[in-house]
C-alpha cells in the first residue's frame, strides 16, 4: 500500500509541475465544453430569433402594382424596400448575394386579379443558402396567407362559406417540456464531460508509461525491490486523480456557464442544480477507472511519447461512437444499453437533465458494468507490466 | 556476492548471451569488459532482474534472480545504461522517491538522502530540478538514488559513458569507497584502461560468451601480451563466433 501511495504522490507532484499536463487537465478540458456549448447555444438563439421577431427587409420589384399586398406584407412584420430596376438585375443581385430574397410583381398583376384568374408572383431566392431559404420561406408563407385571404373574400362575395376550402385543420401539438427540449441540446454535454475527463488523465497515462520508458527512468524503477503490479496501480491511481479533478472542474465550470446562457429564450430549463452536479459526478466517476486503465494500456504498447499521443487521441474519440449511433437512431434508453460504458452515462445524464426519473436498476447496471470493465482493464495493465517486452 | 551460472538469453533470432558464467565476490571490484554488442548489458539486466534468462541461473547473495527476484533486488543497487531522472523533480526528490520505494522507514528517509548527497558530493545542485543537468550531474544523481538503500551489491552498466575527466575520477573514487566498505561491485565498460585501473577481476565477454576471467596480470600472462589492449583483442579472438 505504501508503494502505491508513494508512486501516486510522486506522479501527482511530477505532473503538477508539468505545465502541459496542467493546462490540458485543468484548463483545456474543463473550459472546452462550456465555451463550445455557449457558442452553439448563442448561435441557435440568434438564428431562431431572426425567424420570428426581427423585421425582414423584402425588396419588391413592382410594388406599385399591388399596394394592398404591400400593406399586407407590412402587417406581417416585413419592410418592403426598393428592389433592383429590372427582373434580370434582380436575378443577378440574388445570385451575387446582395439580396437574400426578392419579390417580383408583374405590371398585369392588378388586371389579372380583377379578372379572377391566377396572378403570377415571383419569389427569387438561392435555395442553397440556408439563411436565404429561411427568409424565402417566411415571404412565401406571408404570400400564401394573402392568397387565402383573397380566396375567402371571393367565396364570401359569391355566398359560399370560405370554410369549404378548409376540409382539414392541422394543429401541431408539441408535448416536449422545457426541460425535455434542453435534453436535445444538452445531450452533447455528456460527451464534453467524458472528453474533459480523458484529457485530464491523458498526459499522465503517457508520462507514466511511454514517457518513462523514453526518458530511461523505467528500467531503474523496475530494478527496485517493489512489485510491478504496485507500480502500475500507483500510476493508474495518479491518472485517475487527475481525471477526477478534471471532471469535477468541468462540471463546475458548466454549472457556472449555464447560468449565463439565455436558455429560457429557447424554451429550455435544464435541470442542472447543485444536487444534479453531485449526482452527475458520481454517475460519471466509474468511467474514470476505465478511462485511466484503457489509456495506460494503450500507452504501454507504444514505443514513444509521440506515438502514444497519436493513439490516445483515437481513444479520446472512442467514447463518442456509441453516443453518436444512439443519437442518430434516436433510440430510447434500454436496459441493455446500460452495459455499454460512455453510452450508459450519456443516457442517464440526459434523463437527469431532462428532469425525468432515473431507473435505479439502470444506474446500478451502469455503475457496476463500467467498474467491472475498468477493473479488468487495470488487471490487464498489471499483467502487461510483467512482460519484459515493456522495456522496448 | 553475485553468482552467474551458464546463462543464455536470446531476443528473437539474436542470441545475445550464450552461456556466461562468473562470480563477483564481496569486497572486490569486478569488471565486465567487451566490445559493443558483446552481451554485457543483457547479462547485467538479467542480474538486476528486468530480464529473465532463457537458461541457466544467477543469484545475488544466494537469492535467485528469477525465483526470489524481490529479495535479489533488495540486495542490489542498479544503474542501468543511460538511466533517466524525473526532470520535474529536484535531485533530492528523485533520490527520496527511490528511498521510499525501497521501503526505508519514513523518518529516516531525509537523513539517508542527506548522507548519500554528501557521499556523492552533489549538495551544490541537490535542490535544483534535474531538467538541464549535465551528463555528469545526472549520472551522480542516478547513482545516488540506486545506492540510497545501502545495497550490498552494486551493478553499474557503463557508468563512465559521457563523463568528463573530473566526473570519471570522482566516480572511480566512489567505486573504491564501495569496495573498501566490503561491497560487491560489478560494472561494465568497453574501455580497457578504465577496467584495468580499477578492477580486481576482469571478465572479458565477446559474442555472448566469456573469453577470459582473470586479474589484469593473469590476462597478460594467458594471452602472452604485455600491452592490455593487445591482450583484450587477443582474448576476444579466442571466442569462436556464432
Amino acid at each position: 500500500m505504501r508503494t502505491v501511495i508513494t508512486v501516486l504522490f510522486k506522479e501527482i507532484l511530477d505532473n503538477i509541475r508539468d505545465r502541459r499536463t496542467l493546462v490540458s487537465a485543468l484548463l483545456l478540458g474543463p473550459a472546452f465544453g462550456p465555451i463550445l456549448f455557449a457558442f452553439v447555444i448563442n448561435l441557435s438563439i440568434e438564428q431562431s430569433m431572426s425567424n420570428v421577431e426581427k423585421t425582414l427587409d423584402v425588396p419588391v420589384l413592382g410594388a406599385e402594382h399591388a399596394p394592398n399586398l404591400v400593406r399586407y406584407l407590412e402587417s406581417r412584420n416585413m419592410n418592403v424596400t426598393e428592389a433592383p430596376a429590372s427582373r434580370a438585375e434582380v436575378l443577378d443581385a440574388v445570385k451575387l448575394g446582395t439580396h437574400d430574397v426578392v419579390v417580383i410583381i408583374p405590371e398585369i398583376f392588378g388586371e389579372r386579379l380583377g379578372d379572377g384568374v391566377p396572378a403570377r408572383i415571383e419569389v427569387v431566392s438561392d435555395q442553397a443558402n440556408t439563411t436565404a431559404d429561411r427568409e424565402a420561406r417566411r415571404v412565401r408563407g406571408a404570400l400564401y396567407g394573402y392568397n387565402q385571404q383573397l380566396a375567402a373574400i371571393r367565396l364570401s362575395a359569391r355566398g359560399v362559406n370560405p370554410l369549404v376550402l378548409r376540409p382539414l385543420n392541422i394543429d401541431d401539438v408539441d408535448v416536449s417540456t422545457p426541460s425535455g427540449r434542453s435534453g436535445i441540446l444538452l445531450g452533447m454535454m455528456s460527451y464534453f464531460f467524458i472528453f474533459a475527463m480523458l484529457m485530464g488523465g491523458m498526459y499522465l497515462a503517457i508520462d507514466t508509461t511511454a514517457g518513462e520508458r523514453e526518458r530511461g527512468s523505467l528500467e531503474p524503477l523496475l530494478a527496485l525491490p517493489v512489485t510491478r503490479d504496485k507500480l502500475m496501480l500507483g500510476k493508474i491511481t495518479a491518472t485517475s486523480v487527475f481525471m477526477a479533478l478534471s471532471l469535477a472542474l468541468s462540471l463546475v465550470s458548466f454549472f457556472v456557464a449555464i447560468r449565463f446562457m439565455p436558455l429560457q429564450q429557447l424554451g429550455m430549463t435544464p435541470n442542472f442544480g447543485p444536487d444534479v452536479l453531485v449526482f452527475a459526478f458520481l454517475l460519471l466517476a466509474p468511467f474514470i477507472l476505465l478511462g485511466a486503465s484503457i489509456m495506460t494500456l494503450v500507452a504501454s504498447f507504444t514505443k514513444s511519447y509521440k506515438e502514444a499521443q497519436t493513439w490516445l487521441s483515437v481513444v479520446l474519440l472512442a467514447p463518442t461512437l456509441p453516443i453518436l449511433v444512439v443519437s442518430l437512431l434516436t433510440l430510447r434508453p434500454r436496459l441493455e444499453f446500460m452495459f455499454i460504458p460512455s453510452l450508459s452515462q450519456h443516457l442517464l445524464l440526459v434523463d437527469m437533465v431532462k428532469n425525468e426519473p432515473l431507473d435505479p436498476l439502470h444506474v446500478g447496471i451502469s455503475v457496476t458494468s463500467t467498474l467491472i470493465i475498468g477493473g479488468l482493464l487495470t488487471w490487464l495493465c498489471a499483467r502487461l507490466y510483467r512482460r519484459e517486452g515493456l522495456l522496448g | 556476492m553475485i553468482h552467474v551460472d551458464n546463462i543464455h538469453k536470446s531476443f528473437g533470432d539474436v542470441r545475445a548471451v550464450r552461456g556466461v558464467s562468473f562470480e563477483a565476490p564481496d569486497g572486490k571490484i569486478t569488471g565486465l569488459l567487451g566490445p559493443n554488442g558483446a552481451g554485457k548489458s543483457t547479462t547485467l539486466r538479467v542480474l538486476y532482474t528486468v530480464l529473465k534468462p532463457d537458461e541457466g541461473k544467477a543469484s545475488i547473495d544466494g537469492q535467485d534472480v528469477v525465483e526470489q527476484s524481490l529479495e535479489a533486488r533488495r540486495r542490489t543497487g542498479a544503474l542501468p545504461h543511460g538511466a533517466g531522472l524525473y526532470p520535474h523533480l529536484t535531485a533530492r526528490e528523485n533520490i527520496a522517491y527511490y528511498a521510499t520505494l525501497c521501503g526505508l522507514p519514513r523518518d529516516t528517509v531525509d537523513e539517508k538522502v542527506d548522507s548519500i548527497i554528501d557521499l556523492l558530493e552533489i549538495r551544490e545542485f541537490a535542490d535544483r530540478r534535474t531538467k538541464g543537468f549535465s551528463q555528469g550531474q545526472r549520472t551522480k544523481v542516478a547513482l545516488a538514488r540506486s545506492l540510497v538503500h545501502d545495497p550490498q551489491n552494486v551493478i553499474l552498466d557503463e557508468p563512465s559513458n559521457g563523463l568528463d575527466v573530473m566526473a570519471t575520477r570522482s566516480l572511480r573514487d566512489l567505486i573504491l569507497k564501495l569496495k573498501d566498505a566490503g561491497r560487491c561491485v560489478l560494472f561494465s565498460s568497453h574501455v580497457m584502461q578504465e577496467v584495468a585501473a580499477l578492477c580486481d577481476d576482469i571478465v572479458i565477454i565477446a559474442a555472448g560468451q566469456v573469453a577470459i576471467d582473470d586479474s589484469a596480470d593473469g590476462i597478460r600472462e594467458r594471452t602472452g601480451c604485455d600491452d592490455l589492449e593487445d591482450a583484450f583483442v587477443e582474448a576476444i579472438r579466442m571466442v569462436e563466433p556464432e
